[in-house]
């Protein structure tokens, strides 16, 4: 059985223009010790897809279809139920450690409260193994540290606390919600060097969010690419990246900046991420794609192993060995 | 911390001297005197009454012995109460005052931010609403308006308490006047605990604890509340200074024994050293609430510190 099993889970908005769906029928399951990276532009519907399972949407937010969690489903469970496996078993980390930390509270504080919540420890047992973990991401001086306030750590330490307070319980999934976005490019790398270094000692899954796609390479064994909160390509990392078979994915490919190519322009893909509250009837990235066929507008593609790879899961109306041929044609 | 609220104490002293100058000025500028009665005095009484009192010196040298006598802590002598120097009528006066004000004000910020955390966690519910109408009303009347409701209903129809009047910090006389203050306090503390707590129960911080598996108690008295209670600690120094203003309504409307009585008194006597002592007690008062207020803030807030 799989450590996490999410079947056609979908997010509803009731907002004053109607229901929006911010995510529709996504599908993916995550073995011990393994990344997934969840890929797209802003407003894809990739935070919501997490934000469900940890029960941490928005008041106005309603869910559908399942995540199961050692056969537990999430999205139905007791507010009781569900503070007792987050936090524990599943836990989180967020884009912007400067407001992610509590900062009227002492890192001692936050993080203790965690383990006498879930471990049932004592203040002063849960203070010696915050500062195990704090060493464990490679915070100086933590003994000393673990007192001070949020903001007296830079925000790459932040992100270090907020990594080293998700990991106290040890979880089986860590979520990771874009942990690198708001941070300096040469942490970032720091960051996520940490995090496979933790996989490594910890065996924790991580369900990686990210719209950079260098850091689902180094990371992610498998990826899904969302667009419009629909998936529209998913499988192991090798194939989507060596052989992109949907146009969005190419165009996320190809719009990634390379320095060993000469023309110093920037490559992006024309137009915006669609308005969720009115998505066209058929596929979402119709608009804005240019291999867009009149039936493109007006069905939606359904999700389906592609013949060109059974690893791999498209959403298009276009055949995999076309874009393909197309695409290495270009690339030559 | 200390050496602060040592510098913040001595940076008083200006602000007195400033505020007292000009109101000695603005008192002394007003037509009439303290002695101009219905019955004329005269003109030998007057003379020696004016000799008594300083008041045939010039102005400046009239300045200047107020300032020494100040200097010991003597506020000087009532003009209109023979035989009471000012500060027996402060001392007499205050505590009337700050068992009411004070009373009312500790009350309204228990009960201010307890309804405020409710409301805020029972958004657009019963409770909500009714903790909002409070707030409506209570800044929409004005004092002197709920004051004689509050007499009509609970003095004249119900007749369960006095209609106004002191006798020695007896409850039944407290209660209508705490009553009042209080409901005007709360409407201000109870809508700001709301709307700061919503906002501060939306912040990303608070995402963070409830990933955590926190409980929502937790999540609000350990996570929540201090930094919902910082523009609530804004509100209630104002407010604890126009409690002083409110309070010469109030003393009236139930014919309180208080401060707030004095003043008014005074400056319809043109009782110089009454009205400037009071002033200078005011003035004192309002000082210290303003520091308390900074000190508090740096109890909350671990950013703040001095």
């Amino acid at each position: 059985m799989s450590l996490l099993k999410v079947s056609n889970l979908g997010v509803q908005f009731q907002t004053n223009d109607g229901v929006v769906s911010a995510v529709n029928g996504v599908n993916f399951e995550l073995e011990r010790g393994q990344t997934l990276g969840i890929v797209g532009e802003s407003g894809s519907g990739k935070s919501q897809t997490v934000l469900a399972m940890m029960g941490l949407l928005a008041k106005n937010g309603r869910t559908s279809g399942e995540a199961l969690y050692q056969g537990k489903n999430l999205l139905t469970l007791s507010a009781k139920e569900l503070n007792g496996i987050r936090g524990d078993r599943l836990s989180m980390i967020f884009q912007d450690p400067m407001t992610s930390l509590n900062p009227y509270l002492t890192v001692e504080r936050q993080m203790t409260e965690v383990l006498q919540l879930h471990k049932n420890m004592s203040r002063r047992q849960a203070k010696a193994r915050a500062i195990e973990l704090l060493e464990a991401v490679r915070i100086p001086e933590a003994a000393r540290r673990i007192d001070m306030y949020p903001h007296e750590f830079s925000g790459g330490m932040r992100q270090r606390v907020m990594i080293a307070m998700a990991l106290l319980c040890e979880p089986e999934v860590l979520i990771a919600d874009e942990p690198t976005t708001a941070l300096d490019v040469t942490v970032q790398a720091q960051i996520l060097q940490l995090l496979k270094d933790l996989q490594r000692d910890f065996g924790t899954a991580i369900v990686m969010i990210t719209h950079d796609l260098g850091v689902v390479a180094g990371l992610c064994e498998k990826v899904l690419v969302m667009y419009g909160g629909r998936v529209m390509e998913q499988g192991d990392a090798d194939s989507l990246f060596y052989q992109p078979s949907h146009p969005y994915t190419i165009g996320l490919l190809g719009a990634l900046p390379r320095l060993d190519h000469d023309g110093s322009e920037l490559v992006s893909i024309p137009g915006n991420p669609p308005n969720m509250a009115q998505l066209p009837a058929g596929c979402p990235f119709s608009e804005r794609c240019s291999h867009a066929g009149p039936r493109c507008a007006s069905e939606l593609p359904a999700l389906a192993v592609s013949p060109h790879n059974g690893r791999v899961l498209r959403a298009c109306h276009k055949s995999a060995h076309e874009l393909i041929d197309i695409r290495e044609v270009a690339h030559a | 911390m200390w050496s602060y609220t040592f510098r913040r104490v001595l940076m008083t002293i200006p602000t007195l001297l400033l505020v007292i100058t000009v109101c000695y000025l603005m008192l002394h500028a007003t037509p009439g005197g303290p002695f101009d009665g219905e019955r004329k005095l005269s003109a030998a009484v007057l003379a020696n009454l004016q000799a008594k009192y300083h008041l045939d010196l010039p102005l400046w040298q009239q300045y200047l012995y107020y300032l020494k006598s100040l200097l010991s802590g003597d506020l000087g002598a009532s003009f209109r109460y023979a035989d009471w120097s000012v500060n027996d009528l402060v001392i007499k006066a205050l505590p009337v005052s700050l068992s009411i004000g004070g009373g009312s004000l500790l009350i309204s910020i228990v009960l201010g931010v307890g309804l405020g955390i409710i409301a805020a966690l029972r958004q657009n519910s019963l409770v909500d609403y009714l903790v909002m109408l409070i707030g409506n009303i209570g800044s929409a009347f004005p004092s002197f308006v709920i004051g004689p409701v509050l007499i009509m209903v609970f003095a004249i129809w119900l007749k369960w308490l006095p209609a106004g009047g002191w006798d020695d910090f007896q409850l039944g006389y407290m209660i209508l006047p705490m009553t009042l203050l209080t409901f005007i306090n709360i409407s201000t503390i109870g809508r700001v605990m709301r709307g700061s707590l919503i906002e501060v129960l939306s912040s990303n911080f608070i995402r963070t604890a409830r990933a955590k598996g926190l409980g929502l108690s937790t999540i609000v008295f350990r996570h929540a509340l201090k930094p919902a209670l910082m523009p609530v600690v804004s509100v209630i120094g104002p407010l604890a200074i126009s409690s002083i203003t409110a309070a010469v309504v109030t003393e009236s409307v139930f014919s309180l024994p208080g401060i707030g009585k004095l003043i008014v008194n005074g400056a319809a006597n043109r009782d110089y050293t009454l009205v400037l002592g009071l002033v200078v007690l005011v003035t004192v008062v309002a000082v210290l609430l303003n520091l308390l207020v900074d000190l508090a803030y740096a109890l909350l807030d671990p950013k703040i510190r001095y």
